[in-house]
């Protein structure tokens, strides 16, 4: 059997490392197109403030893109050294596009960079924006690949589970990139990094302005950002990722678990907006409900329900019942494999009718290895595994949601009054935009939280329980290497923070270009 | 598709080879270079050209490494599952060394403090220095055979220690791998830079080079010699499934030789590895640090050839239980993933090539500290 806390620090380890490589990644998204539009500007206006603007947030873009090249390489390494199972399980097709990225997207993305930075004065000013252009859609093309991976996890399309390699095979490319939870999620991502950036520029301008000084570099900034902010939230919360929630089985446990929604409702179901979901005694305390929104938000529609809890885990229940026959017919198959060199005709055909319910037998694992074996009392429990964590993804539904609805708000009043060429007068929309700067980065961690830890327990929904993924390990080893990323990875947010808060505050002075608030006095 | 299942498999292993040796060429020298820097570099200056001679770009060099490790994912899923969790106190160590560079870069010239600039020039030593250590420990215990073994539902369980990998076989194969990287780091920053950096280079080229060619002979007489290689004696037919499990493998003395007594040719390798040394010892002496670079470029193709070459078709052997040893032949992805990693390849690759290219004709030329002192401001 496989060591519980192994699988738990594994579990532990792969979050931290994920969200944190997703404090950085966002803003790398969205800051890249940023610099392009106003590099744009300024190889179309020829007006030098534009150029500074792309190089001083260039700067603050580099800072944070440090940072998300060292984490995102422990992703990179991370499937093979914790999930080793998995690796193989499904590397046949989740291997690929990560391949992909890195070749398509990330080469272009990492070999331009240096371009960016130190090609100003070796490039004609049409190659040089071409070159940040590249950039922008290269890190886009990342994001791209990336969740097409990520989408197959949560809905896996295109693939076949082949038991004489004892793994998931690839049926079909084009199923996998047109996966549609892929594409939703693709574009609600970038779109969130499109707004973190948006966001950044906004607060860190307001910061200037709000301080009187540098106010033409500010106040452009300011513009660009609202634009482009208000653009990407109303594509955020319009191109929610729910819509891809009913593209998958899976997806819809995540769904009603999302919703604390315990019994199916008729629909257009109701919107719990507030509660506290209890999982024992399957029940929402202290409801508050809102008629009609959730049949909306989930299914697009007033006519479609939505499947609650406790009827998905009574379908699930079935499914692991026949999960254990796929699995009995599995070991049968590799045994007449081993012992006459093939398969007899019959135990194939009986394989092929259940093994789509594989997946759910393998977690009866969990309580007994052999699957075939397994006791009532054990398959209901493995039945309430199905079935996420609610109450945590409950609240990081809503604090994901309530954010954004916030962020549509100040990027409407700061379009608003950037529009009316009074933004530097009101001074409590500046303060709100600075102090709103963490905003983006709260509804992305509570968005990752949703999407993963409503995947729970598959690591791929439908095929493979997570905890049959990790690596065989030891727990002592477990400890180090949660050890060693905790003391890097604090000490390295550390050094980031400081660096991005003196150049944030130093602000475009840092160019050493003579024209800039903290070089006139000579004091620099 | 034009291709037979199990060329594809053969062409797969020669793509591997591609980019594990493009990364040793590209990222190569930025870690080379890295290990040298606190020992060429003696004032901040002078440390501030030799990491700019890198600096612009070395983040697409990296890229070599992460996309080799994509496509052995993509490619031989079991090989990534088995290698990356087999040795995995020295994959993080490696990944630890790693996290100085990105930050080592970009953030050392943000603050003018001595201390803060010296706390990353060694944190940029550490990630030049123990990542090629580490890999050239890996292929030591490569070419020794790793304990691992799989249950029949292919879960593979690794059974030997980190202190295990340093052992005298693979702490030499790290010394190979280490002072090849750093002797290839000199000739470029030969080429990159003048005055005394530029000869202390040459000086280290001598050095390095030597105990370059020195350990790789001795490495060579060992493992025809000291070491037992691995026999495949028989298994299903190439372009079978791929299943590791239905094989069987001896362990032979001078097994590992095999293929060079088979295959004559392939003895161009290891000679190719000692003369291309030998030339860029003598051409960075002679002041042609570009040819020097071509002949340090020849002498890593040689030599990861004739690694990859005395092991062909073992990828990964098992010491512990032989016949689960992974090779080209039974390790691949299906058909259809092999094809898409191809055609991806052959399409990218090229075009990675390409622009690679044009960043470097754009970067080219000196790097002294005048240029350091114009661009206070705007270089690393």
């Amino acid at each position: 059997m496989i060591d519980e806390s192994v699988v738990d620090l594994s579990r532990l380890q792969f979050a931290i490392t994920a969200m944190y490589h997703f404090l950085f990644v966002p803003l790398t998204l969205g800051l890249s197109f940023l610099m392009a539009i106003m590099e744009s500007v300024y190889v179309m206006t020829n007006k030098q403030i534009y150029r500074d603007m792309t190089m001083f947030w260039g700067k603050l873009f580099a800072i944070n893109f440090a940072l998300g090249v060292t984490t995102g390489l422990t992703l990179e390494f991370q499937f093979g050294t914790n999930w080793a199972y998995y690796s193989h399980y499904v590397g046949d097709i989740f291997g690929a596009p990560l391949a992909i990225e890195g070749m398509m997207a990330f080469f272009l993305e990492s070999t331009m960079i240096g371009l960016f930075f130190f090609g100003w004065d070796r490039l004609s000013k049409r190659k040089h924006l071409m070159v940040t252009w590249l950039i922008a859609f290269a890190s886009n093309m990342s994001a791209l690949w990336i969740l097409i991976a990520n989408g197959w996890m949560q809905n896996p399309v295109g693939a076949e589970f082949n038991y004489e390699t004892m793994r998931m095979e690839l049926t079909s490319f084009a199923q996998v990139i047109f996966n549609p939870v892929a594409q939703v999620k693709f574009v609600h991502t970038v779109a969130a990094g499109y707004v973190t950036a948006s966001i950044f520029v906004l607060g860190i301008s307001a910061y200037y302005m709000l301080k009187k000084r540098d106010l033409a570099f500010a106040t452009r900034s300011f513009a660009v950002a609202s634009g482009f902010g208000l653009a990407s939230i109303l594509s955020v919360i319009i191109l929610g990722d729910e819509s891809g929630y009913n593209a998958g089985e899976v997806q819809k446990v995540k769904l009603a678990a999302i919703e604390a929604e315990w019994h199916t409702e008729e629909a257009p179901a109701a919107f719990t907006a507030f509660g506290f979901p209890n999982q024992e005694t399957q029940h929402t305390d202290y409801a508050l409900k809102i008629p009609y929104v959730m049949g909306i938000i989930a299914t697009r529609s007033i006519s479609h329900e939505v499947t609650g809890i406790k009827d998905l885990i009574k379908i699930n229940e079935g499914r692991i019942r026949q999960g254990m026959i796929a699995y009995g017919l599995f070991k049968q198959l590799r045994k007449e494999l081993k012992q006459e060199g093939k398969v007899r005709e019959e135990t194939k055909a009986k394989f092929e009718k259940y093994k789509h319910e594989l997946g759910y037998g393998l977690l009866l694992k969990k309580y007994t290895v052999n699957v075939v074996d397994a006791t009532e009392e054990q398959i209901k429990k493995a039945a309430l595994d199905t079935i996420p964590p609610v109450a945590p993804l409950f609240w990081a539904f809503r604090v994901m949601v309530a954010s954004g609805f916030l962020m549509l708000l100040l990027f409407l009043l700061a379009f608003y009054f950037t529009a009316k060429r009074t933004i530097v007068n009101q001074r409590w929309l500046l303060w709100s935009a600075l102090f709103a700067i963490p905003l983006p980065w709260i509804a992305c961690e509570m968005g990752w939280i949703v999407a993963e830890v409503g995947r729970q327990p598959w690591t791929i929904g439908g095929i493979l329980p997570t905890h049959l993924s990790v690596s065989t390990r030891t727990v002592g080893e477990l400890y180090f290497s949660i050890g060693g990323f905790i003391a890097f990875y604090t000490l390295l947010l550390v050094v980031e923070m400081y660096l991005m808060f003196k150049y944030a505050r130093l602000g475009p002075s840092s160019l050493h270009t003579g024209r800039y608030h903290f070089e006139n006095g000579a004091s620099k | 598709m034009i291709f037979d299942y199990d060329t594809l498999k053969l062409i797969t292993w020669l793509l591997v080879g591609v980019l594990l040796i493009s990364f040793a060429l590209m990222d190569g020298f930025d870690m080379g270079v890295g290990a040298l820097l606190p020992f060429l570099g003696k004032t901040d200056e002078e440390r501030r050209v030799i990491i700019n001679s890198i600096g612009a770009t070395w983040e697409g060099n990296q890229v070599w490494f992460v996309t080799a490790a994509g496509a052995i994912f993509a490619a031989w899923p079991i090989v990534y599952a088995v290698s990356f969790s087999g040795f995995y106190i020295a994959l993080l160590l490696t990944l630890f060394a790693l996290f100085f560079r990105p930050v080592g870069f970009d953030y050392r010239s943000k603050l003018k403090d001595p201390r803060w600039r010296s706390t990353w020039d060694w944190g940029l030593f550490i990630g030049g220095f123990v990542p090629p250590l580490i890999f050239g420990i890996a292929f030591g215990n490569l070419l020794q055979g790793v304990p691992f073994h799989f249950d029949d539902e292919l879960r593979s369980f690794y059974t030997g220690s980190f202190w295990g990998l340093l052992n005298p076989f693979a702490l030499l194969a790290g010394i190979v791998s280490l002072t090849m990287l750093i002797m290839h780091g000199a000739v470029y920053l030969q080429i990159r830079t003048t005055d005394v950096i530029y000869d202390r280079c040459k000086k280290a080229v001598k050095l390095f080079g030597l105990i370059f060619i020195v350990s790789f002979a001795i490495a060579g007489v060992w493992i025809a010699y000291g070491i037992d290689g691995f026999k495949v004696i028989s298994m299903p037919a190439l372009d079978a499934l791929s299943n590791p499990l239905a094989k069987t493998v001896e362990i032979a003395p001078g097994a590992w030789m095999s293929n060079y007594e088979t295959y004559s040719w392939s003895m161009l390798f290891p000679a190719l590895a000692f003369l291309g040394a030998i030339i860029a010892i003598f051409w960075s002496a002679l002041n042609a640090p570009v040819l020097a670079f071509i002949a340090s470029s020849m002498s890593i193709v040689g030599v990861i050839m004739t690694a990859g070459m005395a092991m062909f078709p073992f990828v990964m052997p098992s010491s512990t239980n032989p016949n689960h040893s992974l090779i080209v032949w039974d390790s691949a992805s299906s058909y259809l993933t092999l094809t898409i990693i191809f055609w991806a390849s052959v399409i990218f690759i090229p075009l990675i090539i390409f622009y690679t290219s044009w960043v470097y004709s754009v970067l080219r030329g000196k790097i002294t500290v005048q240029h350091i002192r114009d661009t206070e401001h705007t270089s690393y």
